[in-house]
């Protein structure tokens, strides 16, 4: 396949054109994803808070739907359509705004098949941007991935480059399931290699960054690119680390991770989400209950403190993981010893 | 004060005239609303012997709402999202009164293999997208699917029963704007029985009418008497067409009265003896339908005395069956989560 260097921004509007050119079912709904709908000037202004669907709006005809600020009615009619043949990409903005339609994700998308005894088929994919570092403070900044994981019934998706972005999106699109797909704000203007036709990743498959044999890190989203640097750094110190980014956190690729710590002995899980009840926790203790006679060492979690998030940028560079959080848990896992 | 037949007598309605329906429709019309009381009359007594799991809600007294604006949707093509007192809108919808009760018991052969329960039937074959367990739930949803009818341009109508108590749910309010803005081909179909729960709606609802909320979000509100089939058929039926036309969506509040509590096991003590008598005296929409179209000469005693042997019978057998059949295999506890995982 020919690649070539592109954003995520990029690789995710391509996967929408993609996706919408392969299958006229495919309609997105959002806040001002075309963005000017009743106003003088242009019909589509923005193509989303961020420019992600830009220019969508006048290539699909009729399947571009500006709603009012309504998350909560629109996230419903984005599940309603769902059941009728419709595959609704349902744009979010922030994830945050969950709060407000929470009940059409969790209690009604994630549940219709099970509730229905198996004739429910609701292939809803809700786009969504998580992740601090953008001085958005509190309540634009969370990584809530960690809440929807929890619901049976939903698929939840994190892709950590463009390439990634793009296959798993259209992955997303594809998938008869609802999947909440998390797009990191702080990478749209991340580039990568990523070819021009259209391809899938599949759910479930987590995918070995980088091979080693001292210590494992399982990292999350963008906190892939920044166990890549620690990685490097320790390469430096003779510690030679394997890297996996389980991509999708439900289905999670346990399996991968458990060959890999099977091989390394030890575990550091960098994990950007709230610390309590996050994927570090989850994962650490999925692999301490399934492969205890593997580890040489206590397994290490990197997540931020038990706070919001905080708006000033001195605070905010503080609570994020960094770097040199990553290559301390490391260091503390290969120098433990009884 | 609460909802008597006083005040729905003052909401000044003409009595459509019955004889706009065939003899063959009439009957048609009445066994819905039969096998609805049947159905639920029976789930009462079953429910009080222990053997019914779970939360019911019921219909009773409420069958004019269902039959009446169901008359006029194509099961398999229009869609309805209810809520969790949906048995009768089922029912009127054509969903197998078999399977429901079935479904009620926790049985293998009900409509979900016994994984919903009264709360979460649905039969999404026939456009039932399900009872809902959360108030406000199927508002929201019927946008969908009354969006996916008009981007399909398939000709069908989204329509959503909800009570006065959804009424006053930010997800209802929302709704209603969304479907004004999309202009979509959906009706919202408030059935106003005075409680929410134990809740007055007299109370619980600041406007006089919910109705009256429909010109906040540019829609026609219509109220009808939910006592008089013929009342909330003609209603709906207008509302409906211009939906179908692409006129847009109507707020339809239905006022009626339940006959039963809030759920089974409800000593109703917010309302007094009096009240509920009454209620089943002068507001019974069973009676009052028995009444117009025998008077009419459009349909006799004997045929709708007919009608109620075939339904007691249906409502025996389903009762039956529904005991009789298995409950799910422990394997089903781990099935139907998801498509692929």
């Amino acid at each position: 396949m020919a690649t070539r260097k592109i954003s995520y921004r990029e690789a995710i509007n391509e996967a929408l054109v993609q996706e919408m050119e392969r299958d006229s079912n495919v309609i997105l709904i959002g806040t001002d994803i075309a963005g000017g709908a009743g106003g003088e000037g242009k019909d589509d202004a923005w193509g989303g808070v961020l420019g992600v669907t830009k220019g969508l709006y006048g290539k699909f005809p009729g399947r571009v739907l500006d709603t009012p600020i309504s998350e909560t009615g629109y996230m419903g009619a984005a599940v309603g359509a769902a059941t009728r043949g419709l595959r609704p990409v349902a744009e979010l903005m922030f994830i945050d705004f969950a709060g407000v339609c929470l009940d059409s994700m969790v209690n009604q998308a994630a549940k219709f098949r099970y509730m229905f005894g198996g004739t429910a088929v609701t292939p809803l994919t809700v786009r969504a941007m998580y992740g601090a570092g953008l001085r958005a403070g509190a309540q634009h900044s969370q990584a809530l991935y960690p809440m929807f994981t929890h619901f049976p019934g939903l698929k939840v998706v994190v892709p950590s480059s463009p390439y990634e972005a793009k296959g798993l999106l259209a992955q997303s699109i594809r998938d008869d399931d609802p999947v909440i797909f998390f797009e990191h704000k702080l990478m749209y203007e991340v580039t990568g290699e990523v070819p021009e036709e259209s391809y899938t990743i599949p759910f479930g498959k987590a995918h070995v960054v980088r091979d080693g044999g001292d210590v494992t890190i399982v990292a999350i989203g963008r906190m892939v690119s920044l166990a890549e640097l620690a990685a490097t750094e320790l390469q430096a110190s003779g510690i030679s680390v394997e890297i996996i980014d389980p991509r999708t956190l439900s289905p999670l690729d346990l399996d991968t991770i458990l060959g890999s710590v099977h091989k390394t002995g030890r575990l550091v899980v960098v994990d950007e989400a709230s610390p309590r009840c996050n994927l570090a926790t989850d994962i650490s203790a999925q692999v301490v209950s399934e492969a205890f006679g593997d580890l040489l060492a206590p397994v290490k979690m990197v997540s931020p403190p038990h706070v919001p998030v905080p708006f000033a940028a001195s605070l905010e560079d503080l609570y994020m993981p960094s770097t040199q959080d990553i290559v301390n848990a490391v260091k503390t896992v290969t120098e433990w010893s009884k | 004060m609460t909802q008597t037949l006083s005040t729905l007598a003052t909401l000044g309605l003409d009595a459509p005239d019955p004889s706009a329906l065939s003899s063959v429709q009439l009957l048609d019309v009445y066994r819905t609303m039969r096998t609805i009381r049947a159905f639920e009359d029976r789930l009462h007594r079953e429910f009080a012997t222990g053997d019914i799991p779970g939360f019911v809600h019921l219909y009773a007294g409420e069958e004019a709402s269902a039959t009446g604006v169901c008359a006029h949707l194509e099961s398999g093509l229009d869609t309805i999202a209810s809520n969790h007192r949906g048995h009768g809108h089922m029912i009127a919808h054509g969903v197998d009164v078999k399977a429901m009760m079935a479904e009620i018991y926790g049985k293998s052969t009900g409509l979900c293999h016994g994984k919903g329960g009264s709360m979460h039937i649905a039969d999404l074959s026939k456009g039932f997208l399900g009872a809902n367990g959360i108030v406000g739930g199927g508002p929201p949803l019927v946008c969908g699917t009354a969006l996916a009818h008009k981007i399909k341009g398939d000709g069908g109508v989204g329509v959503a029963f909800f009570g006065d108590g959804a009424s006053n749910e930010g997800a209802v309010m929302e709704s209603l704007n969304l479907a004004s803005v999309w202009n979509l081909p959906a009706v919202f179909v408030v059935e106003n029985n005075g409680y929410a729960e134990a809740t007055a709606a007299n109370w619980s609802v600041s406007a006089d009418n919910v109705s009256d909320r429909a010109a906040g979000f540019g829609m026609p509100g219509v109220i009808v008497d939910g006592t008089d089939f013929f009342a909330v058929y003609e209603a709906a039926g207008e509302a409906i067409r211009r939906a179908r036309e692409g006129g847009g969506p109507t707020l339809l509040e239905v006022k009626l009265t339940r006959f039963y509590g809030h759920f089974e096991g409800d000593q109703q003590t917010y309302r007094t003896r009096d009240e509920l008598k009454n209620a089943k005296a002068n507001m019974d929409c069973l009676k009052h339908f028995r009444r117009r179209v025998t008077e009419s000469g459009l349909v006799t005693e004997a045929q709708l005395a007919e009608v109620d042997n075939q339904t007691a019978q249906l409502i025996e057998e389903a009762v039956t069956e529904a005991k009789a059949a298995p409950v799910p295999e422990p394997e089903e506890l781990l099935t139907d989560v998801y498509v692929t995982y």
